[in-house]
């Protein structure tokens, strides 16, 4: 019935209306009137509230649990361990009993009425010193070898040494993980749930409570913030639902803030010993790392070095992975690319000083060794070299300065993106209105907006004329938001639907205007044929001839209009008090490209964001675990910090978007610029002090004693 | 619930509901001074009370724990979920409302002690669908991704700016900086904040 004539491609950069332009988002009205309902702010009648009772300690074994005065206290509804006798538990926070009460306060006492015996095993709470992990905590080192690295070190010209890292960090959502479930009778359950994937909410449902998937009812129209922690329920939502299943009544649980930073996700930690063989022109020829870090209770702590220089040709790598006894690490924007980032650039921003050479130059001598993102990279330098000023204001190292030290860094980094599974239906109707529905949700990053762009683009509307409905689980699937990979799915999938939903209204107006249905193109609010804009149909006019039902254009992913594969460069500039330690951010330049961009707006706000967030590794962020008991020491706000409005300087970004960018497909953008921001300050810290502060996060504490270790 | 010095948590409690003794200060006084006190201040809790509150112009009759936050009564008796739960400790600002005007974490104000206090929330400052200037000026500059911290934020710029039309840089640090964004909306959020205040025209803003 559809003659797929209208081209789904991209229109040219120059033909756009909507797309690549600055478009402000769509569900910004309702997040700015505290309209939008978040899980959190679901309030079903005779709702029950969760709480827990949780373990203290790094690593104990349960002697006992008794919940019988919690369930006994006002309010209480339920009341159970979810722990037996002699089970182990290996981190603090993790769960052992529960209760639900009427109100939050009750079951809030009634928790901690829950009365648990612990026997207190030996846990490992070290990854940073390698030498001081316990053995039986220590991984079997992974090695890898490429040319001959005795040779390059033998003829090496320059050879550096050094060593650095980053603590275990946590993603710290602000809407902390949880959910809002309801079973409605003994079949059938609705279920709020703050997830990165609500399309795969169901099937999990049904395979936790025996409820049939497809009589399951589940939501997530806004969530607080994911960054690859909320991929699947957890086990809180799988007790929660249970009580829901014994009381029929509503059961809210949502992490409080303590146990959201203890147990709902962590970054792994990475260090390495670094060693660079290069010649006197700057040229590097060889690489050895020994490399170690820990996910905590859980998953893998790899990194991948050396880091966009991958082109070394000799390079010798191990690393270990250790237990700690910590809440497992789950996917943290750009998994192990920022550790691996701050390890390649900070042995490169060193390997520059021993040599007497800017940083900068000794990068862009060694391009090739980036491979085919060597142009990008190449280019990017040059405009992040405008924007920090940087071949003007960069000094050497040795430079005398004050009690205050100014210094630049740079870095580089890389990922891939692509786009995920998505489907959608695009629907016309005959009173001229058009509304999209996909299985996707909008962690913050403007997918509901971007969907609404393609859509209106492609049919010639303005945007307020697309309603746009995602975050429900009845809706045509998509995948889980994650790796970068969501606007290239659901761009693609809602270009395709739109383009099969336009032709099809060409073939319901093609005889009114006397052209065939190839012949038309939907623009500025009317159908007309093609060259010859006299003959046109206002878009509503031509809706009127759909008929009783409305035209359904399906939308599906097929891989043709997104691509993979970015390169950005970042530069920072810092200011370090010498006598107190401090590290102020002054200013910060961020250039990317990420293929066709859809909206320039809220892309630009994803790189403020990700450098903001890699700011905030770079200077607060540490998850500080007690050796003495294991227990974590900062699962609060205060401690654990991040960075506040005043403490993050200027930031300048540039998005890369020329015909030749544009051209490329849609790329995500919620990993890449995440990467760098680390290696960028911890390499201006050094350049400012002259001495290599090894660890983030660059506390006053880790510059002084760095300061004091060099006497300078 | 006793405890060594004799005091129950229920004195503790009118003490915080009367607003003017805190905990400390009630050990320190005199077994005289105490007796008055609780005269002067009537028991109330530890079950739920009757109070009431002004909120958005209009007053709310609702009955809580005296130990319920005005966080906790928004959003779980009130089903006002604008203002959100992120520290509960007075650290992150998610939960700002105005008390008499100004910007206070309405996580560490008991519900009992906002009795008598002009409270809005972020739901008063939209007139419908018309945003306010603030709200506007935060969407224009999207100064939100996530959007869990930004009715905190919407909030404590609309604080400010009755006490400052037209913020510099400085005063718009300041006047954030008792909240905390995850998803890094500052950059936005200083620009929404100095543009709301730029055509300061008199009016409400
Ligand atoms: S929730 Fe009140 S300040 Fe954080
Ligand atoms: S917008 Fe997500 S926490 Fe601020």
């Amino acid at each position: 019935m559809s003659s797929m004539r209208m081209d789904k491609n991209w229109p040219k950069l120059e033909d756009t209306r909507l797309l690549g332009k600055r478009v402000s988002r769509l569900d910004g009205p309702d997040k700015v009137s505290g309209r939008a309902k978040y899980t959190y702010d679901q309030n079903p009648k005779d709702l029950l509230y969760a709480k827990f009772a949780w373990c203290p300690y790094g690593r104990a074994k349960i002697k006992s649990i008794d919940v019988t005065k919690a369930a006994e206290m006002p309010g209480v509804v339920s009341a159970f361990a979810l722990r037996k006798e002699g089970d182990e538990l290996r981190y603090a926070g993790v769960e052992v009993a529960v209760v639900a009460a009427d109100t939050e306060e009750r079951a809030r006492e009634a928790a901690r009425a829950i009365v648990v015996e612990y026997e207190v095993l030996p846990h490992n709470a070290e990854d940073k010193d390698f030498a001081a992990v316990p053995k039986e905590f220590l991984g079997k080192p992974r090695e890898r070898k490429a040319g001959d690295v005795d040779k390059a070190f033998a003829e090496a010209e320059v050879k550096h040494t050094g060593e650095y890292g980053c603590a275990q960090i946590t993603h710290c959502c602000l809407e902390p993980h949880g959910s809002v479930s309801h079973f409605k009778d003994d079949e059938h359950v609705a279920i709020w749930s703050s997830t990165q994937a609500i399309s795969g909410i169901a099937e999990q449902v049904a395979s936790i409570s025996g409820v049939e998937a497809k009589n399951v009812e589940a939501v997530c129209h806004v969530l607080g913030g994911g960054f690859g922690s909320k991929f699947s329920l957890d086990s809180w939502d799988a007790t929660a639902l249970r009580i829901a299943e014994e009381t029929k009544r509503p059961v809210k649980v949502m992490l409080e803030r303590d146990q959201e930073l203890m147990i709902a996700g962590s970054r792994p930690s990475g260090y390495a010993k670094v060693q660079i063989a290069a010649t006197n022109d700057g040229t590097l020829t060889g690489w050895i790392s020994e490399s170690w870090g820990s996910a905590g209770a859980g998953g893998s702590s790899n990194l991948s070095l050396p880091y966009v220089f991958n082109g070394i040709p000799n390079v010798r790598l191990s690393h270990a992975g250790i237990t700690t006894h910590a809440g497992p690490a789950r996917a943290w924007r750009a998994p192990s690319h920022p550790q691996s980032a701050l390890v390649t650039m900070s042995a490169i921003e060193d390997a520059a000083a021993l040599l007497g050479m800017d940083p900068l130059a000794l990068v862009r001598k060694n391009l090739a060794l980036t491979g085919p993102l060597a142009d990008t990279y190449a280019e990017e330098l040059d405009v992040a070299d405008r924007m920090m000023q940087w071949s003007a204001k960069w000094k050497p190292r040795d430079s005398k300065q004050g009690v205050i030290r100014t210094g630049h860094g740079l870095s580089l980094h890389t990922w891939g993106g692509g786009g995920h599974e998505s489907n959608c239906d695009v629907r016309i109707h005959s009173d001229g209105t058009v509304d999209l529905s996909m299985g996707t949700q909008d962690l913050g990053t403007g997918t509901k907006t971007v969907v609404a762009i393609v859509v209106a683009e492609t049919l010639g509307l303005p945007l307020e004329a697309v309603a746009v409905r995602i975050g429900e689980g009845r809706f045509p699937p998509s995948g889980g938001s994650g790796g970068s990979t969501t606007v290239g799915g659901v761009s693609s999938s809602a270009r395709v639907g739109a383009v099969d939903a336009a032709n099809q209204l060409f073939a319901k107006v093609a005889a009114e205007l006397g052209a065939p249905a190839e012949r038309l193109e939907a623009r500025d609010g009317v159908i007309r044929v093609i060259d010859e804009p006299g003959k046109s149909i206002a878009f509503k006019d031509a809706c009127r001839l759909i008929g009783p039902n409305p035209i359904v254009g399906h939308g599906k992913e097929d891989g043709s209009l997104m691509n993979s594969g970015v390169g950005g460069v970042q530069m920072a500039e810092v200011e370090v008090d010498s006598e107190t330690g401090v590290v102020t951010v002054t200013k910060f330049v961020a250039v990317q490209d990420c293929g066709t961009i859809i909206d320039l707006k809220t892309a630009e706000s994803q790189v403020f964001g990700g450098v903001i967030m890699g700011i905030t590794s770079a200077l607060y962020e540490e998850r500080v675990i007690d050796p003495v008991t294991g227990m974590v020491l900062n699962p609060d706000l205060e401690f654990y910090r991040l960075a506040g409005i005043g403490d993050i300087g200027e930031i300048e970004v540039h998005m890369m978007q020329t015909e030749r960018h544009h051209s490329r497909g849609v790329i995500g953008l919620g990993e890449p610029p995440a990467i760098s921001p680390m290696a960028a300050v911890a390499n201006a810290v050094a350049n400012a002090l002259g001495v290599r502060v090894p660890r983030c996060p660059i506390t006053p504490r880790e510059v002084l004693l760095a300061l004091g270790k060099a006497g300078a | 619930m006793s405890d060594p010095n004799g005091l129950s948590r229920r004195h503790f409690l009118k003490g915080v509901g009367a607003g003017a003794i805190v905990a400390g200060s009630i050990e320190a006084l005199s077994a005289e001074a105490r007796a008055a006190a609780q005269a002067a201040n009537p028991c109330v809790g530890p079950g739920a009370v009757p109070i009431k509150l002004s909120i958005n112009g209009s007053v709310r009759e609702l009955a809580v724990e005296p130990r319920t936050t005005l966080l906790d009564a928004l959003r779980n008796h009130l089903d006002l979920t604008g203002s959100k739960k992120v520290c509960d400790r007075a650290t992150c600002g998610a939960c700002t409302v105005l008390i008499d005007g100004k910007a206070a974490y309405s996580c560490t104000t008991l519900a009992i002690a906002a009795q008598g206090r002009t409270i809005e929330t972020v739901e008063s400052l939209a007139n419908g669908a018309e945003l306010a200037p603030i709200q506007k000026a935060f969407v224009e500059h999207d100064a939100q991704q996530c959007g869990f911290c930004t009715p905190g934020f919407v909030v404590a710029s609309e604080a400010l700016l009755r006490t400052n039309a037209s913020p510099d840089r400085a005063a718009v640090l300041e006047g954030l900086g008792g909240n905390l964004c995850r998803c890094g909306t500052y950059v936005g959020l200083k620009k929404a904040c100095m543009s709301a205040g730029a055509p300061a025209k008199g009016g409400r803003r």
